[in-house]
């Protein structure tokens, strides 16, 4: 008996800000970060959104493809590292508004981006076990950059949520391993708006060592090369560091275009991998098989081996907008604008 | 702080949880003890219903002096829906310019933050519509 | 039932009274009321007081108490009477008084109307305006009151085809009243176009389409008819009232371009005293916005529905115009201390079926209608006032 996706469903704010906007601001040649990121616009949250708006939406547009009794979830699971509350689960507001209070558990996760993947799993168990029917894994952010600093040029805002169980399975995960170390290349102290981040120590060290670690783990124990997958997804921190671990493990660009989301809306942290997984789902054939492999700093990486089955032509994907036109509904903002939004600007009290 | 006035309307304002009078079917939101069209014949008789979320501009406005709450969205625009089960609500029409607006506009319910109680306090969540697809 | 008359009127001018407190300013119109009344003290039997919020605006409740104390009549032990209806209070007050000698419970009633606005921040102001509203359901999503007036402009120039003009023209006129006023807020005209080019508030009205926040008090003496006659040559007999109530929130009313309360308001004070729109010659309405004015002469039946809007711009409502509305200023220029409205309204009727209402006295008044709100028309009070000969 295997778990799995029985449903999807996520949620991009239409609010966008090119990396030129935010350089011409600090001085810097925006275009040029833009590419060297391969990041052509970033989402931006709205003054009246959050991760609570954000994950509620998601975990709806899930709902709304599938016929299930929301009474049925036993657990949900919001990962993000911009809950709106420090203390008060993003879960239990997410509960309320899909039906699905009282009678479950909920709980909020952080491991920076990858507290959505982690999600997944504890799902997987609680279904696998038999313990709930289904489980709900949320990713979502609305992850800050420091002004004027590399991260402003990417960090987004965006969610996804996956419907986990055993039954009614439309994408199976046959496998699922992870790699997990103590790795300070990103984090944030209590208390702090922005976070902090290692510069280069970022790069190989963190995001593909634990990629690539995990990606070898999983090949070996699915028995698979790149070759046997249709599909393939990373986390995406930028449009470059996916690409780059992509092609190192044997992929073709043609894998993971699908579900490449960063280059058009920027790194949505716990949301990223989730969101792209989503795309994939979107277009996806009854057979195909997808490699995912997410990354959160601190660090660690989970990854899946998934295959779509005959009950994704069950769900009805066109049922709330899919990610392509999630990411075509867009809305230009200035930097003053986005300063605004994201509470950047020093507000008299109240 | 209103906590428990605000917690005691989640259930309306997360999820349009209105009622319908089980003597002749008029639908309210938000929920009523009675019908006020059955009176006393209602009394135990009010079912719960959740509305669908769709609904009709009837009117609108664009605010341009705000309350403190709204501050960071002025101007923004309100409106008078009539949901597809007949009831009215008042609302916000957010992802949309306010000139696109026009009475007879098809919309849909959103979830959205509608204020905090300051930075240190609760945050309050609820409906607004977005036009509809 | 007994008849009763008004038989003393008072005010303080309306504006943003810095130096005067709520008690300066609710004693200030209550003793000219008495002494314009030529009563004693021992002769009141009851103090009934039109408030809307004192405890919001001046963190002060039990202002029944208080306004009496202050007056000097403590000593006589009233019983007093603070009456809140949003807006509406002071024309509640003023009703439920009347009932009072009505009934033979009393003789002699004082009522006033007072509210001290400005001693809070704008915004907290219009915040404290907004809870006359249904505060679950409207204002906590965003509605602001003027918001609320705005959604109902719009929709009748949705269903009529009024413009912002014809709305703009009820502002003009008010104002053009009000530089005949020594009482009122702004005595100043304006134009068309000073309304139009005004900063948006809640679209389609703009600054000048809503009547401003006020300090101010007013107040008249009530006696029972045949003892009225003792202490006034000029009693102005209540000829009748209504006051009708309706959903609270403005999207569970029937029609967003009537408001029943009006109209059924209206018509109970028209039947009680029997006459007709076409008797009344002068007529305060409750214009805190100007399509407040524009759905009060049409749901007061003086104008046919729909062409409220044409029928101001054309001068019908003007000062001695087929029927002069708001010769005060209305609230629009005379000011809107919220809790004196229904009682200032009053004062100015009186006065003009006294024939004392100077430069803009409507010629051969005989009766005269006031006609108030609360909130967004969930209540409504109209008195048809009638000179006694």
């Amino acid at each position: 008996m295997k778990s799995g996706i029985v449903s999807y469903g996520a949620y991009i704010p239409r609010y966008r800000i090119r990396p030129k906007d935010i350089g011409t601001v600090w001085g810097a040649d925006g275009e040029a970060m833009g590419r060297g990121l391969n990041i052509r616009a970033k989402s931006v949250p709205g003054p009246d959104e959050d991760v609570i708006t954000i994950s509620v939406e998601a975990a709806r547009a899930c709902m709304a493809k599938v016929d299930i009794d929301p009474t049925e979830i036993g657990a949900i699971y919001v990962g993000s590292e911009s809950h709106p509350y420090a203390v008060k689960p993003t879960a239990t507001i997410v509960a309320e508004a899909i039906g699905s209070a009282p009678v479950l558990t909920a709980a909020d996760f952080e491991f920076a981006c990858k507290a959505g993947t982690a999600a997944i799993q504890t799902s997987m168990g609680l279904t696998l076990s038999k313990m709930m029917k289904y489980g709900l894994a949320i990713g979502s952010d609305t992850s800050q950059g420091a002004p004027g600093d590399a991260l402003e040029y990417s960090a987004s805002a965006g969610g996804a949520a996956l419907l986990i169980g055993v039954d009614r399975v439309a994408a199976e995960i046959a496998h699922t391993v992870s790699y997990t170390t103590d790795t300070p290349d990103f984090w944030r102290r209590e208390g702090q708006r922005y976070p902090s981040h290692g510069g280069r120590f970022t790069g190989e060290p963190a995001y593909f060592k634990h990629v690539s670690a995990c990606a070898q783990l999983l090949f070996k124990r699915a028995g698979t090369t790149a070759e046997d997958y249709d599909y393939a997804v990373f986390h995406q921190p930028n449009g470059k560091f996916p690409v780059r671990a992509a092609k190192q493990l044997g992929f073709k660009e043609a894998q993971i275009d699908a579900g490449l989301c960063v280059r058009e809306i920027g790194n949505t942290y716990s949301g990223a991998i989730m969101v792209g997984l989503c795309a994939i789902l979107d277009e996806a054939d009854s057979g195909d098989r997808i490699f995912a492999v997410g990354y959160g700093s601190g660090a660690g990486s989970d990854g899946f081996d998934l295959t779509v089955t005959d009950e994704i032509t069950k769900l009805r994907r066109d049922a709330t907008p899919t990610i392509k036109e999630l990411i075509a509904d867009q809305v230009f903002l200035d930097y003053a604008t986005y300063a605004k939004y994201r509470g950047k600007i020093l507000m008299r009290e109240a | 702080m209103a906590i428990p006035r605000f917690w005691r309307e989640i259930q309306s304002r997360y999820n349009l949880i209105g009622t319908k009078c089980g003597s002749c079917g008029k639908v309210d939101f938000p929920p009523r003890a009675v019908c006020p069209v059955c009176g006393r014949k209602s009394i135990g008789k009010m079912q719960r219903l959740r509305l669908g979320g769709k609904g009709t501009v009837v009117t609108y406005t664009v605010i341009h002096d705000a309350p403190a709450q709204f501050e960071m969205q002025k101007p923004y625009v309100m409106a008078i829906i009539e949901m597809d089960e007949g009831v009215r609500l008042t609302s916000q029409l957010i992802d949309v310019k306010a000139e696109d607006v026009t009475i007879g506009m098809k919309v849909q319910s959103s979830f959205r933050k509608l204020g905090q109680e300051g930075e240190a306090g609760v945050i309050h969540y609820g409906y607004k519509f977005r036009p509809a697809g | 039932m007994r008849d009763v008359a008004v038989i003393g009127i008072g005010e303080t001018e309306f504006g943003e009274l810095w130096d005067r407190s709520f008690r300066d300013i609710g004693i200030e119109a209550g003793l000219k009321a008495i002494q314009d009344a030529k009563i004693r003290s021992e002769d009141i039997d009851a103090v009934y007081i039109g408030n809307m919020s004192a405890g919001k605006f001046i963190d002060q409740e039990h202002v029944s108490a208080l306004v009496a104390d202050y007056a000097g009549l403590a000593d006589m032990h009233l019983p007093t009477v603070r009456v809140e209806g949003g807006g509406a209070c002071g024309a509640i007050a003023l009703l439920q008084a009347r009932l009072a000698i009505a009934s033979g419970m009393h003789d002699i009633v004082v009522v006033g109307g007072a509210e001290k606005m400005t001693d809070v921040g704008d915004v907290q102001a219009a915040e404290i305006l907004s809870s006359t509203a249904d505060q679950e359901w409207e204002s906590v999503f965003g509605a602001t009151f003027a918001g609320l007036y705005a959604m109902m402009a719009r929709r009748h120039m949705y269903e009529f085809g009024t413009t912002r003009e014809q709305l703009a023209s009820v502002a003009v006129k008010n104002h053009k009243n009000g530089a005949l006023n020594p009482e009122a807020q702004f005595q100043k005209e304006i134009t068309i176009e000073t309304v139009l080019q005004a900063p948006r508030v809640a679209e389609p009205l703009g600054v000048f389409d809503c009547a401003p926040l006020s300090d101010g008090a007013a107040a008249v003496v009530l006696c029972e008819m045949q003892k009225a006659r003792k202490f006034s040559d000029t009693p102005i007999r209540i000829a009748g009232s209504g006051q009708a109530s309706d959903f609270l929130a403005l999207h569970d009313r029937r029609d967003l371009t009537t408001l029943d309360a009006t109209v059924i308001a209206g018509k109970r004070a028209f039947h009680e005293a029997r006459l007709q729109p076409k008797d009344v010659q002068v007529a305060e309405v409750h214009d805190n916005f100007t399509i407040s004015e524009i759905l009060a002469i049409e749901d007061l039946r003086f104008i046919e529905k729909g062409k409220g809007g044409p029928a101001t711009a054309e001068g019908l409502t003007a000062l001695n115009g087929k029927v002069s509305v708001n010769t005060s200023g209305g609230l629009k220029a005379r000011g809107q201390p919220v809790g004196a409205t229904g009682v200032a309204q009053a004062v100015e009727i009186v006065r003009q079926l006294r024939g004392e209402a100077g430069k803009r006295q409507v010629v051969g008044a005989r009766h005269g209608l006031t006609h108030t709100l609360g909130g967004t028309g969930a209540t409504a009070v109209v008195h048809l006032f009638e000179r006694g000969d």
